[in-house]
C-alpha cells in the first residue's frame, strides 16, 4: 500500500492538505497504541508500526517537496539519496546573488527591511516554480519527468535559503 | 499492594467494570497522585490534607521517609536527604557535576558512571529514589480508591532524552506498578485545560517547573492533541531562581566555604524569598548561621527581577524557536497555558504575557494541572472511555542520530517528528568476511557526537560472512508513543536477523537492575520468581481474550487452516498457563504470537480501511 492508497487519496501533487490531515487523525484513532493499552503485546507492536507508518505517510505528503520526490519516486526516480545537482546557469547565479544578501543582513542599515525582502523573493519565486511543477509531474513522458525533478532539486535549494533566511533572523535577536 | 492484580483466565474484570488508574506528576520539587472519580480529575490528598509530596526522600539507617517528614531533615541530614532527584535521572555523574549547583551528598560512581548517592542505607541510584517518591504516592492512591491499580500515567517533561524517559519507567518497575504511558508534562496540562474548555485551534503551553522548562505547541482539532513542536531545557527552573538568590545572599554577605547544613539553610531562605516576592514588592532576608552568626538584607522585587531575568529571557528564546519549528507566527496562537509552580513569579507571566501578545490562562492550579491531565488519559488508557474521542499525538523532543566517521553525527530522525515512528538505514561491510559492525546512538541536535548526548552503544554479530561491500544490514530505529527507543537489524540478502547488543550509555546494567529489583523485595529470588510467572500468567490471559475476541470478530479475514493454528495454540498456551512453568508459558505465547502474525496485521489491515470508508477516494 503506498501512501496515497492509505490515505485514500489519488496520486497528485495538487492534494487538498485539509483532507489529508481529517484523514491522518482518522487513521490514527484507528491504530495509535494507545487504543491498544490494554490489548496484547503483539498487537500493541503491530499498533506501533502502523502508526509508524501512518505518521511517515502523512509527513511525506503533507509537505510539497517530500510528496514530489515521493510521486516522483513511484515514479522510479529516486531524489533522496542522488549526487546530480542542478545545472541551470540563471538558477545558479541567482543562488549566489541571494546568497551574498543574506550574508549583508548583520552589517545592513535596516536587517528587518532585506529580511523581509528576501522572503517575499523567495516565496515569489517558490510559488513560480511549485506551479510549473505541477504541471509536469503527473506527466507519463520520460522528459516531463526529468524536468520535474530538476525543479524539486530547485525546491531544495529555496529550502535551505529560507532555513538560512531563518537563523539569520535569529542571529539579530 | 499486591505487585500485579491478576484474574483467572475467563473472568477477567468485566468491560462496564471500573478500573483503577491515576495519573502521578512526578515533579522535581513537589509530586502529586490524580485520579479520575464521578467524572472528574482531581489530585488526592494524604491523610493531613496535603495534596503536594515534597519530592524528597530521607535515608535512616533503619528507614526510608520520603515527603514532608522527610524535606524537615534536609537541614539538619543533608548527606541521606536528596532533593531534587529528578535532575539526576538518566544523567552521569560528570554532567551532573558539570553543571554543579550547592550539593550537599556524597557521590559515588557506577561502572557506566551514574552517580550513587552514598547513604546511612547504603548506595542508592536516583531511580531507586524516584521509586521511594513513587511508593507513597501508590499507597495514597489505593487507600483513597479502595483497591489495586491497574496502571498509572506518569508525566515527564517534553524535552526528557531517552534516558531520563527510561530511567522514570525503571523507578515504577522497580515497586511493581504498570506503567500505561509516559505523557508530556505540556500535553497533560493541555487535557487538562483542553477538555474543560473545549478550545480548538493552536495552543502554546510554557511549563516551567522546579527543575525544567518546557515549551509546546500543540494543535486542539475534535479531541485530537497533536503537538507541532516543542523545545525547552530540561536543566532549567525555579531552583535556578533560588540558586541566582543563594548567589546574591552569599555574595553580598561575604559568606565562604558554607558547610552542608548551612548551605542548605541559605537555600531554604532564598526559596523563601522567591515565593514571599510574588505578593510583595520586598521582603527581609535573613539567617541565623550554626557559627552563631547573623545576617540580614532587604531583596525587593526589582533586586530579584535584575537576578533572574536572563534566565526568563533564555525561556522566551526557546518559544521562539518553538513557534518556528511549527511553522506558526505568535499571534496565531489561541491561548498560553502556564504550568509549573515557578510560573507564579509575575516577571514570568508578564514575559509571556508580552511575547505572545496576550494573558496566559493561570485558572487551573498551575501545580496541579498536569496530574489531573495525566488523570483524564490514566482513565481513557486503562479501558473506561471507550468512546472517548480523545488521542494525544506527541514528537521526539530531540534528534536521534548515529555516529559516523570522525566523530561525526547522522541525523536518523530529527526532532519534532511525530512519534512512533520508525527509520531504517543501510549500512554495509567493508572487509572480506566481516561478521560485527559497532553503531553508537546519540540524542542531540548538533553535529559533533560529542556535543550530543551519548544514547546507546551496541555491536552487531551475526552478519553470514560474505565479500566486502556484499553484505546489506538494515538497521531499524523505532521509537514508541513513550518516546523510547528500540534497535532491530537484518542482513537484507540472506534474511538473516543479526543480533543486537544495546548497551545503554547512561543506563542500568542489567547486573545492576536485578540487585536492585533484589534489594526491593524482602524475599528477594522467590518473590522476583512469582512476579515474573504472575506477569506471563497476565499476558497469556491477554492473549486468548485479545485472539478469542477477534476471532469472533474478523474470523473471516482468516483460511481454515490458519484459523486451526491460531486455535490449535491458543488451547495450547490455555493449558500451560494453568501450570507454574514461567518458560513454558512464555515459549507458548511466542509460538502463538508467530502462528497469529498475519492475522493481527490483516486485522490492523482491516481497521485502517474501516477507519477511511464511506470517504470519498478522490480529494478535490
Amino acid at each position: 500500500m503506498n501512501y496515497f492508497e492509505l490515505f485514500s487519496l489519488t496520486p497528485s501533487y495538487r492534494i487538498d492538505t485539509a483532507i489529508l490531515a481529517e484523514r491522518y487523525r482518522e487513521l490514527q484513532r484507528a491504530v495509535h497504541p494507545d487504543k491498544f493499552a490494554n490489548a496484547s503485546e503483539q498487537d500493541k507492536r503491530m499498533a506501533v508500526q502502523r502508526t509508524a507508518q501512518v505518521n511517515d505517510g502523512y509527513s511525506t505528503l503533507k509537505h510539497p517537496i517530500s510528496r514530489a520526490e515521493y510521486i516522483l519516486s513511484l515514479q522510479g526516480l529516486d531524489l533522496s539519496h542522488e549526487s546530480t545537482t542542478v545545472k541551470d546557469m540563471g538558477f545558479l547565479t541567482q543562488q549566489m546573488e541571494w546568497r551574498e544578501s543574506l550574508e549583508e543582513i548583520a552589517s545592513h542599515t535596516d536587517p528587518d527591511e532585506l529580511i523581509d525582502e528576501l522572503r517575499d523573493s523567495f516565496g515569489r519565486y517558490e510559488k513560480q516554480i511549485s506551479v510549473q511543477l505541477a504541471s509536469v509531474i503527473e506527466s507519463q513522458n520520460k522528459n516531463d519527468l526529468n524536468t520535474a525533478a530538476d525543479l524539486v532539486r530547485k525546491l531544495k535549494f529555496m529550502a535551505k535559503l529560507q532555513e538560512e533566511l531563518a537563523r539569520a533572523e535569529d542571529a539579530l535577536l | 499492594m499486591a505487585l500485579l492484580q491478576i484474574a483467572e483466565p475467563g473472568q477477567t474484570a468485566a468491560p462496564h467494570q471500573h478500573r483503577l488508574a491515576v495519573g502521578i506528576d512526578l515533579g522535581t520539587t513537589n509530586s502529586l497522585v490524580a485520579a479520575v472519580r464521578s467524572g472528574e480529575a482531581n489530585t488526592l490528598a494524604d491523610a493531613n490534607g496535603d495534596h503536594a509530596l515534597p519530592s524528597v526522600v530521607h535515608y535512616q539507617s533503619d528507614a526510608v521517609q520520603a515527603g514532608i517528614v522527610a524535606e524537615q531533615k534536609a537541614t539538619q541530614d543533608p548527606h541521606n536527604t536528596i532533593v531534587s532527584v529528578k535532575r539526576f535521572m538518566g544523567r552521569s555523574l560528570a554532567d551532573i557535576q558539570a553543571t554543579s549547583h550547592t550539593l550537599p551528598y556524597q557521590f559515588e560512581a557506577t561502572t557506566n558512571g551514574l552517580p550513587l548517592f552514598v547513604t546511612k542505607q547504603g548506595k542508592v541510584n536516583p531511580i531507586q529514589v524516584s521509586a521511594e517518591i513513587l511508593r507513597p504516592l501508590i499507597d495514597r492512591a489505593e487507600q483513597t480508591l479502595g483497591g489495586d491499580l491497574e496502571g498509572v500515567v506518569i508525566t515527564v517533561p517534553a524535552y526528557f532524552d531517552d534516558a531520563q524517559r527510561q530511567a522514570t519507567k525503571e523507578a515504577a518497575a522497580l515497586i511493581g506498578v504498570k506503567v500505561l504511558r509516559l505523557l508530556n508534562e505540556p500535553t497533560a496540562a493541555a487535557i487538562a485545560y483542553g477538555l474543560d474548555s473545549g478550545q480548538e485551534g493552536l495552543i502554546a503551553i510554557y511549563d516551567l517547573g522546579g527543575g525544567t522548562f518546557d515549551i509546546s505547541i500543540l494543535r486542539l482539532n475534535r479531541g485530537v492533541f497533536e503537538v507541532l513542536a516543542t523545545g525547552g531545557d530540561s536543566a532549567l527552573g525555579g531552583d535556578d531562581f533560588d540558586q541566582a538568590i543563594y548567589n546574591h545572599l552569599q555574595a553580598a554577605w561575604q559568606l565562604e566555604d558554607l558547610d552542608a547544613s548551612n548551605s542548605r539553610q541559605l537555600l531554604v531562605e532564598a526559596r523563601r524569598i522567591k515565593e514571599a516576592l510574588t505578593d510583595n514588592d520586598q521582603v527581609d532576608a535573613s539567617v541565623s548561621l550554626t557559627d552563631g552568626q547573623s545576617h540580614s538584607l532587604v531583596i525587593t522585587k526589582a533586586d530579584f527581577e535584575q537576578l533572574i531575568s536572563k534566565l526568563v529571557r533564555s525561556t522566551i528564546s526557546s518559544c521562539r524557536r518553538a513557534l518556528r519549528d511549527a511553522g506558526i507566527e505568535a499571534d496565531e496562537v489561541l491561548e498560553t497555558v502556564m504550568v509549573g509552580g515557578s510560573t507564579r513569579v509575575p516577571l514570568v507571566r508578564e514575559k509571556v504575557a508580552e511575547f505572545f501578545g496576550k494573558a496566559p490562562l493561570t485558572s487551573i492550579d498551575p501545580d496541579r494541572v498536569v496530574a489531573m491531565g495525566a488523570a483524564i488519559q490514566a482513565d481513557i488508557l486503562v479501558g473506561n472511555k471507550p468512546e472517548s474521542d480523545l488521542l494525544l499525538l506527541d514528537v521526539l523532543p530531540l534528534s536521534l542520530g548515529v555516529e559516523t566517521m570522525g566523530g561525526l553525527v547522522e541525523k536518523v530522525v530529527s526532532r519534532n517528528t511525530t512519534i512512533p515512528v520508525a527509520r531504517a538505514q543501510e549500512f554495509t561491510t567493508f572487509k572480506d568476511g566481516q561478521t560485527a559492525m559497532a553503531f553508537h546512538v546519540v540524542q542531540g541536535e548538533r553535529e559533533l557526537v560529542d556535543d550530543c548526548r551519548s544514547l546507546a552503544r551496541f555491536t552487531l554479530q551475526g552478519i553470514p560472512p560474505m565479500a566486502a561491500g556484499a553484505a546489506h544490514i538494515r538497521v531499524t530505529y523505532q521509537v514508541d508513543a513513550d518516546g523510547l527507543l528500540s534497535v532491530t537489524a537484518m542482513e537484507k540478502s540472506t534474511g538473516v536477523q543479526a543480533s543486537i547488543q544495546v548497551k545503554p550509555s547512561f543506563g542500568l546494567t542489567d547486573e545492576e537492575i536485578g540487585s536492585m529489583l533484589k534489594d526491593s523485595m524482602a524475599n528477594a529470588k522467590q518473590d522476583i520468581e512469582r512476579r515474573m510467572l504472575a506477569e506471563q500468567q497476565v499476558e497469556a490471559a491477554r492473549v486468548i481474550e485479545t485472539l478469542s475476541a477477534a476471532l469472533a470478530k474478523d474470523a473471516d479475514l482468516l483460511d481454515e487452516s490458519e484459523r486451526q493454528a491460531i486455535e490449535a495454540g491458543m488451547a495450547t498456551l490455555a493449558q500451560t498457563a494453568a501450570n507454574a512453568d514461567t518458560d513454558a508459558i512464555e515459549k507458548a505465547i511466542e509460538a502463538l504470537d508467530e502462528a497469529s502474525q498475519s492475522f493481527a496485521a490483516k486485522r490492523m489491515d482491516n481497521s485502517i480501511k474501516l477507519a477511511l470508508k464511506g470517504q470519498s477516494v478522490d480529494n478535490i
